[in-house]
């Protein structure tokens, strides 16, 4: 398996990366982290006539506080995020999703913008996104715009940005004081993609449930979040009988796809199990304000 | 678009003709001919094909070779030879962490970085790092037990050829 020909551009800056958007954009490729694009390239299913590689672009990579949550430029590598302490005390969340992404060679060349940008459905950072209630940067040569995670993800492989945009920054908020937080996945190998996983935060007022917030993946086409479950279990007592509620809530209407390693009954069980154990979790870390 | 790609390979400077589209991994075997790195699924699922790029792992399948130009790249070829095999290669040995020895290269590379990184694993992490890597002889357990074998005589604290590490 070989790639097929492509003109390949290596830009040292953003604006001379976002020139080359504009001019070919429906033709080219970004190669940021290469891990999900040079498979695609190999298999020829993807054949872009342009290949612009934003490697070279330094001030994309990089970690910082952010109104006490997390700015990350779109070419952080998942290692380095996966092992930086801010990330870990600001966004726990995520630090506990980075080490379910494939394995260490891969997140050491993989970016957690590409890995957004990317949009596969089983994919672990989209439902960090939206969980956290992320907000993508977007520029393209002419505009800058920030897009909420729930308007970014369109389907699967598919986002809102348009073919000369560029996903630049993730900046992910931290969430509710005290609040815990837990990532939930179930694969059939270690490293392999999910058949489905959840993340959920919850956030107590004494026994009962403050906030809740729900998220699967790889049980639609992209990440979703579970509103009327997450509403029904604000106000009930934190504990397994109102977290199989909650789970049966969220996954009762999903519809995923079936494949050679599980049908559509398996995967929504499956995100049930994953939602529960995920609540749980997310329970036992959370702090008890009153 | 053949261009003139020059990287540093096991402590050489090495410089090879390639279209932009070759993957770093065509561009060792084929251009360089050090088929020491296997290719196996060719799309960055059985780590066969494993190196080291300025220190840390990649998937050579999943990096186009122009990518690499300036770095320094560490393959199978740069560890032991027969005659002073590495540490970590001669742990592999003794405890037959290989049988047909087609994954050999990718195990040792990623072993490799995890003991540089950490010289004494427990053995969850060394099933962490080498969950990466398939193997389709050996059920893993002897690989595991050469990789913890090697830090036990500390072979991450040994360079790629084998000499101590100083820290000049």
């Amino acid at each position: 398996m070989k790639p097929g020909a492509f003109d390949y551009h290596a830009p040292s800056t953003l604006e001379e990366a976002l020139s080359l958007l504009a001019e070919h954009a429906d033709d080219a490729k970004v190669l940021a982290g290469g891990q999900s694009l040079v498979p695609l390239l190999s298999m020829r299913l993807a054949r872009p006539a342009q290949l612009i590689d934003i490697n070279a672009i330094d001030t994309l990579s990089g970690i910082r506080s952010d109104d006490g949550g997390l700015a990350l430029g779109a070419l952080t590598r998942e290692r380095d995020a996966e092992r930086s302490v801010l990330v870990a005390e600001r966004v726990p969340l995520l630090a506990e999703a980075l080490p379910l992404i494939g394995h260490v060679s891969i997140r050491n060349r993989g970016t957690v913008g590409g890995s957004l940008a990317h949009a596969d459905a089983s994919a672990e950072l989209p439902a960090v996104a939206l969980l956290t209630g992320a907000e993508m940067v977007v520029r393209s040569a002419a505009s800058e715009r920030t897009v909420p995670a729930d308007e970014f993800f369109v389907g699967h492989f598919t986002t809102s940005m348009a073919d000369d945009e560029l996903l630049t920054e993730i900046r992910l908020p931290g969430g509710p004081d005290d609040a815990g937080w837990a990532f939930h996945e179930i694969a059939r190998r270690h490293g392999d993609f999910a058949l489905v996983g959840a993340a959920a935060m919850v956030a107590l007022d004494g026994e009962r449930v403050g906030e809740a917030r729900i998220a699967m993946f790889g049980v639609a086409e992209r990440a979703v979040r579970a509103p009327q479950a997450e509403a029904a279990l604000t106000g009930e007592r934190a504990g397994a009988d109102a977290f199989a509620a909650a789970a049966a809530d969220a996954t009762r209407w999903l519809v995923p796809g079936a494949d050679v390693h599980g049908s559509a009954e398996f995967r929504r069980h499956l995100a049930g199990v994953a939602v529960r154990r995920a609540l749980a979790t997310a329970t036992g870390r959370a702090g008890r304000t009153s | 678009m053949t261009q003139t790609i020059e990287m540093i390979v096991n402590g050489e400077r090495r410089s090879a003709a390639a279209e932009a589209r070759v993957t770093l991994a065509d561009f060792l075997r084929e251009k360089l001919r050090l088929t020491g790195t296997h290719l196996g699924c060719e799309h960055g699922v059985c780590g066969a094909c494993t190196v080291m790029i300025d220190g840390v792992t990649v998937r050579s399948c999943l990096m186009l070779a122009v990518q690499a130009r300036g770095s320094e790249v560490t393959t199978i070829e740069g560890l032991g030879d027969p005659d002073h095999l590495h540490p970590l290669q001669q742990a592999f040995r003794e405890r037959h962490a290989f049988q047909c020895g087609f994954c050999t290269p990718g195990f040792v590379m990623s072993s490799l970085a995890l003991l540089q990184e950490n010289p004494s694993p427990d053995e969850q992490e060394v099933r962490e790092v080498l969950s990466g890597n398939m193997c389709r002889c050996t059920g893993y357990q002897s690989i595991v037990e050469g990789v913890l074998l090697a830090a036990e005589r500390g072979a991450g604290q040994v360079d790629v050829s084998g000499a101590p590490v100083t820290d000049d």
